[in-house]
């Protein structure tokens, strides 16, 4: 129930806070476009669309009054949110879709753990156990349900080719070692991991011991992924909020998504 | 000795287009009987079923015996020069353009005495082979050409309106990606193209034949994915004023049923590449091919399809690309009515089975894609339009004029 004679002055103070600059919106979305590249998987199984824009009408005789388009893409193109029914691992949690997850749980503490050097030595370049700690050491302590963003300033390559970064042994993106993600849910209680490349886990990560760990334990565990985001650069290591609402499809298992970063000046 | 052509010179920029203009258009159902004859480059006239003459032009009765039963048969292409007179003046538009023009009688061994369009080094009292060609309008005529095939007689101005021998042509290969592709590329460029264009979607998709055509003279790579609009308007935006013939080798083939395989997506990728692709090429290239037909010696001339055999006839292990190479099929012969409106053939040439990848199981007789590049470059070089390719595929064709029904229940075995 409301009462009515109590203002909201957290929420007016945020909003406020964010008209004078106080606090500042930084939009985490790669732009949806038919260039958007789509992560490649064996031609031989199920293929994700990449994103395409058909007008319905454009001041013309086809709607003389309006300008719009249907669009067409998969789940996963672009920036996007990964749900855990996205992997089998997931697939029998509760509240594990798109339409089920718990709002709250869209908006959320972002630590950002820049490894930018590393991935531009090492295209294969895995954040360790190791590597957090020592992160933590000057930047304290990963919050409880912390997002944990990597940033690697991937999403500033130049063409899709360098983005993907395939040879003929697959793609070569940096991403969380596999013992990372166990370490980061009970050690740290994330709710989610995310990136600047195409997907959450490595390049090379088919070919782990535990394949696809980000996926297979994030989701398992009932945690999210948040692939393809951009301007990590602007973002402190920690005090981010971010806001990462997906589609409310039904049994989806993601969809694009418009990530907004809130930072305080 | 026929004229041989000019090396192509860039256009002048500060002169005008000729605008197309396309030779007599009507002909009568009888004389459709020749079109379809030539659209498969068979030389093939009315013989009636009572007295056996041979008859032209066609009609509906026996011009010796007036019985109506005339059918189309193979005949000998070989006669003898009567007469020949240079057109030096026409009040048809398209002949003005393009006058002298040579014409002349030719008495063909088959009987008939025939008005044939002759090639320059025609000789009178000579021998001449005759063969049915395809004008402009989209219509059979008959030309003539000496016997013994002569030096260069491929340059003859009156052959390049009716076929589209590559040679000193500009032409565009939609995709690059497959070994077909590079197939096409590399015979266009033997057959002597001045410029092979080629396709490329998708560029973080790495691709062994894409790399062997950029090796490849005279060849440029270009971005253009058809399931993009904006990709092929954009590049339609470069080089479509560029394009003499544009060969749509779209392909993406998966095997697979109906009912026992329900899969929306891989079907929906099959007709955004086999069908929508080919409306946006048509949308986008369509405009500016019609526009150039009669550019002067290197104006635009050609669309050509690869279609798979199974256009005609569902295969239902292939159930879904062939429905989409069916859907292909039926936006063609639209675009073959649109194109001809402005002095562009369509083509579409038919392969069975191809040895490669995504046939890898299909069981042989199978095509290698250089002899279907070779049999597509051919058929271009005759004006065919219908261009059957192999065994399968023309076992297909036969077995579907003789009995539709029969195939249908036979093709899966």
């Amino acid at each position: 129930m409301h009462n009515e004679n109590k203002k909201p002055t957290q929420l007016l103070e945020l909003v406020t806070a964010i008209t004078r600059g106080n606090i500042k919106v930084i939009d985490l979305t790669m732009t949806l476009d038919r260039k958007v590249p789509t992560i490649v998987l064996p031609p031989e199984l199920g293929q994700s669309w990449p994103f395409r824009m058909e007008e319905i009408s454009k001041y013309n005789e086809k709607g003389p009054a309006t300008y719009w388009n249907n669009f067409s893409c998969g789940e996963h193109t672009g920036t996007h949110f990964d749900a855990p029914i996205h992997w089998i691992s997931g697939k029998d949690l509760p509240n594990n879709s798109t339409d089920t997850i718990e709002p709250e749980k869209f908006i959320a503490h972002a630590c950002v753990v820049d490894c930018c050097r590393e991935a531009e030595k090492n295209p294969d370049y895995l954040l360790t156990i190791d590597d957090v700690c020592s992160w933590e050491k000057t930047y304290g302590k990963i919050p409880p349900r912390s997002w944990l963003l990597m940033r690697t300033d991937w999403s500033m390559k130049k063409t899709p080719e360098e983005y993907l970064n395939l040879d003929d042994e697959g793609a070569h993106t940096p991403g969380p070692h596999e013992e990372l993600i166990p370490w980061l849910i009970d050690e740290r209680d994330v709710i989610g991991f995310g990136c600047e490349d195409v997907g959450t886990d490595a390049g090379q990560a088919s070919n782990f011991k535990t394949p696809m760990p980000c996926h297979h334990l994030m989701h398992g565990r009932g945690r999210f992924g948040l692939p393809a985001l951009t301007n990590l650069d602007k973002l402190p290591a920690q005090g981010t909020v971010i806001i990462t609402p997906p589609l409310k499809i039904r049994q989806g298992s993601g969809s694009p998504v418009r990530v907004l970063a809130l930072i305080e000046e | 000795m026929t004229t041989p052509l000019s090396k192509p010179k860039r256009k002048d920029p500060t002169k005008r287009t000729r605008i197309p203009s396309l030779p007599p258009g009507k002909r009568s159902r009888e004389a459709h009987g020749l079109t379809a004859m030539a659209a498969v480059g068979r030389f093939a006239l009315q013989v009636c079923n009572e007295c056996q003459k041979v008859q032209y032009p066609p009609r509906q009765i026996c011009s010796n015996c007036l019985n109506d039963k005339l059918f189309w048969r193979d005949v000998n292409n070989g006669g003898k020069l009567l007469a020949e007179t240079k057109l030096q003046h026409s009040n048809d538009t398209y002949f003005r353009d393009r006058i002298p023009w040579r014409l002349g009688i030719v008495i063909a061994d088959a009987g008939p005495s025939i008005v044939a369009h002759l090639g320059e080094d025609c000789i009178r009292d000579q021998r001449v082979r005759m063969s049915l060609s395809i004008d402009r309008a989209g219509n059979a005529v008959i030309t003539a050409r000496p016997e013994k095939p002569t030096q260069l007689e491929e340059d003859d101005v009156q052959l390049r309106e009716m076929a589209f021998n590559p040679k000193d042509r500009r032409v565009l290969i939609v995709d690059g990606k497959t070994e077909l592709g590079l197939r096409i590329a590399e015979n266009m460029v033997a057959a002597g193209a001045r410029d092979v264009f080629v396709g490329s979607a998708e560029p973080w998709r790495s691709s062994s034949y894409l790399d062997k055509i950029n090796d490849l003279e005279r060849t440029s790579i270009y971005s253009l994915d058809v399931t993009d609009t904006e990709s092929v308007k954009e590049l339609a935006s470069m080089i479509g004023d560029k394009v003499e013939i544009l060969v749509n080798n779209s392909y993406h083939l998966r095997m697979g049923g109906l009912v026992d395989k329900f899969d929306i997506n891989t079907a929906h990728d099959e007709m955004e590449i086999h069908y929508h692709g080919l409306m946006r090429l048509a949308a986008f290239f369509g405009p500016i091919m019609k526009l150039r037909s009669a550019d002067g010696p290197h104006g635009a001339s050609a669309w050509l399809n690869v279609l798979s055999a199974y256009a005609l006839i569902n295969n239902p292990d292939l159930a879904t690309y062939s429905a989409s190479q069916a859907a292909a099929l039926s936006l063609s012969q639209c675009l073959r009515s649109e194109m001809a409106a402005g002095g562009i053939r369509v083509l579409n040439a038919f392969t069975g089975p191809i040895e490669d990848e995504w046939q890898q199981i299909a069981p042989p007789p199978k095509l290698i894609p250089d002899t279907v590049a070779k049999r597509i470059i051919k058929g271009l070089q005759d004006g065919k339009e219908d261009i059957i390719i192999g065994a399968v595929a023309e076992e297909i064709c036969a077995r579907i004029a003789e009995n539709a029904k029969e195939i249908e229940r036979t093709i899966k075995l």
